[in-house]
């Protein structure tokens, strides 16, 4: 693989950029592999690249039904941050936090990453005390959060309404090394550093079925052949119950649509991320200049990628109250992801009950800021059967009520 | 915008007339139930693609639960029934199966 570099964009200017080369193999699959990863989004990307960089597993395919990035890695809203109350999520959060700041060199491609800072706003005296109490618990779990009040908003955040009628803003809990990064850009630069070591990404390759064998895994059913493999990764977001279901075992997720919409480009007005998560919006500003909104999830299961058109309503409603300037500004697209929802609304990282499937999902509406911690911890749990990080995300916490409660305790938008 | 027939009031309801209430017919196990049971109670759905069966409240209407079945693919709608019944009747299958030929559910219990 040939580095990017200044110097490398230097030489191409002057040979008419005839020397850059693809910057990952598309390869037709073996008969078998050590490990199978199925699902090619950031997620299954990081766990292949950390299985080869970190323990040395190199005879990797990571199978995709669609295109690279091309479900919910291409889909969210790119904010990064780890300001969680539980102790589980802000290790695994904050370890995922700060492999970004430095992903752009260890994959030589460069992810964008802006930490610009994310503020989330409290605008109930509930969200006052929330907050007050998660960066407390931040601060107990050396992740840098601070609680701040409405003039301190107002400094970072010149355009919002702190006095709106209906969402006062309280105050905020302010993580300054929060931020946005480029999310194709995730996506492509783990696909090439996995190419790179000779691993197989397979695009265009749909699993229809799980091979076992005496309750052990043996390979996958593609559209593309079968394909043997020592152990396998389900890391398939919204459609983890399905590919369960091939491998015979149910789980506690069910899948929602979740939407997100950005605005017609803008000047530069607004360098932080701000959530509102009574009101169930947020927001940042692209490079390009569109303002990025998410909004809340579907209350129902779905599969189709668009959502409700209400809940984009009430998103924008409430948005343009805090953000008053945005009212006369035109929407340009809106997309829906499906989103995996846990009972306790944190991940499942864990072996199942087959021996030698691993699962990683349930990330739900927040799993982009978690890519490289994700990937870093379950290739962890591939190559060695287990890991800190993802001790506590197993599947068998349902059953023994360990739950990760994030939903209740920190009252974060997911 | 999905619109839903409110078996009771007899409203074609649309969604934000509505609140969904999750999977319909789970088997319930209380507290003298194995762990896996109860588990699977609270827990586990079926989260099928394509032919589901939900529970739904005309809550900004006359306020009762009632029983819809849906595709959460397509989001063909091909019924509602009252939430009194244990299992889908037996037209709302019998319109599902010509349908979607070969589909299959988990057993009703």
């Amino acid at each position: 693989m040939k580095r990017y570099s200044a110097f490398a964009i230097a030489r191409e200017a002057l040979r008419g950029h005839k020397g850059w080369e693809r910057a990952w193999a598309s390869p037709e699959p073996r008969a078998t592999y050590d490990v199978v990863i199925i699902g090619a989004g950031g997620h299954g990307l990081a766990t292949a690249y950390y299985l080869g960089k970190n323990h040395g597993v190199k005879n990797v395919a990571i199978l995709e039904k669609g295109w690279l990035g091309g479900g919910n890695t291409g889909r969210n809203t790119t904010i990064i941050r780890s300001n969680y109350l539980q102790d589980a999520s802000a290790a695994i959060y904050e370890k995922s936090r700060s492999l970004y700041e430095t992903l752009s060199q260890d994959l030589n491609y460069n992810v964008m990453f802006s930490p610009r800072g994310v503020m989330m706003l409290a605008q109930t005296e509930h969200e006052v005390r929330g907050y007050r109490r998660t960066a407390h618990a931040n601060a107990l779990q050396g992740v840098s959060t601070e609680f701040i009040g409405p003039q301190r908003v107002k400094e970072l955040c010149p355009i919002i309404c702190l006095d709106g009628p209906r969402y006062p803003v309280l105050g905020a809990l302010w993580q300054p090394r929060g931020g946005t990064a480029r999310h194709d850009a995730v996506a492509w630069g783990y696909a090439r550093a996995c190419s790179d070591m000779g691993m197989h990404v397979i695009q265009k390759c749909e699993v229809t079925g799980v091979r076992t064998e005496g309750g052990k895994v043996t390979g996958v059913t593609t559209t593309k052949g079968d394909i043997g493999c020592g152990k396998l990764g389900i890391v398939v977001a919204g459609h983890s119950g399905v590919v369960a279901d091939m491998a015979g075992f149910r789980l506690p997720v069910e899948s929602v649509a979740l939407q997100a919409l950005v605005s017609e480009p803008i000047k530069p007005c607004m360098d932080v991320v701000v959530m509102a998560n009574t009101v169930h919006g947020y927001m940042s500003q692209s490079d390009k200049g569109e303002m990025v909104i998410g909004g809340g999830a579907d209350g129902y299961n779905n599969y189709n990628q668009r959502g409700s058109f209400h809940h984009i309503e009430e998103t924008v409603r409430a948005l343009v109250e805090t953000f008053p300037m945005i009212s006369r500004l035109k929407m340009l697209r809106q997309w829906g992801g499906i989103v995996d929802m846990t009972g306790d609304r944190s991940p499942i990282l864990s072996k199942t009950p087959v021996e030698g499937v691993f699962l990683n999902c349930g990330w739900g509406t927040g799993g982009f800021k978690a890519i490289p911690g994700s990937g870093w911890a379950m290739a962890e749990l591939m190559a060695k059967g287990a890991s800190p990080l993802a001790a506590e995300f197993g599947l068998e916490r349902f059953r023994e009520g360990r739950f990760i409660d994030e939903s209740v305790a920190a009252g974060v938008a997911h | 915008m999905l619109i839903l027939h409110c078996p009771y009031c007899g409203v074609d309801a649309d969604e934000t007339e509505l609140a969904p209430g999750g999977e319909a017919h789970l088997k319930r196990f209380g507290p003298d139930s194995s762990d896996e049971d109860f588990e699977g109670y609270l827990f586990h759905r079926e989260n099928p693609k394509g032919v589901h069966f939900e529970r739904w409240r005309h809550a900004n209407g006359c306020g009762k639960w009632f029983h819809a079945a849906r595709c959460t693919t397509t989001m063909e709608v091909f019924g509602t029934y009252s939430a009194q019944l244990t299992e889908p009747p037996k037209e709302i299958c019998d319109k599902i199966s010509g349908k979607r030929p070969g589909w299959s559910w988990r057993i009703f219990g």
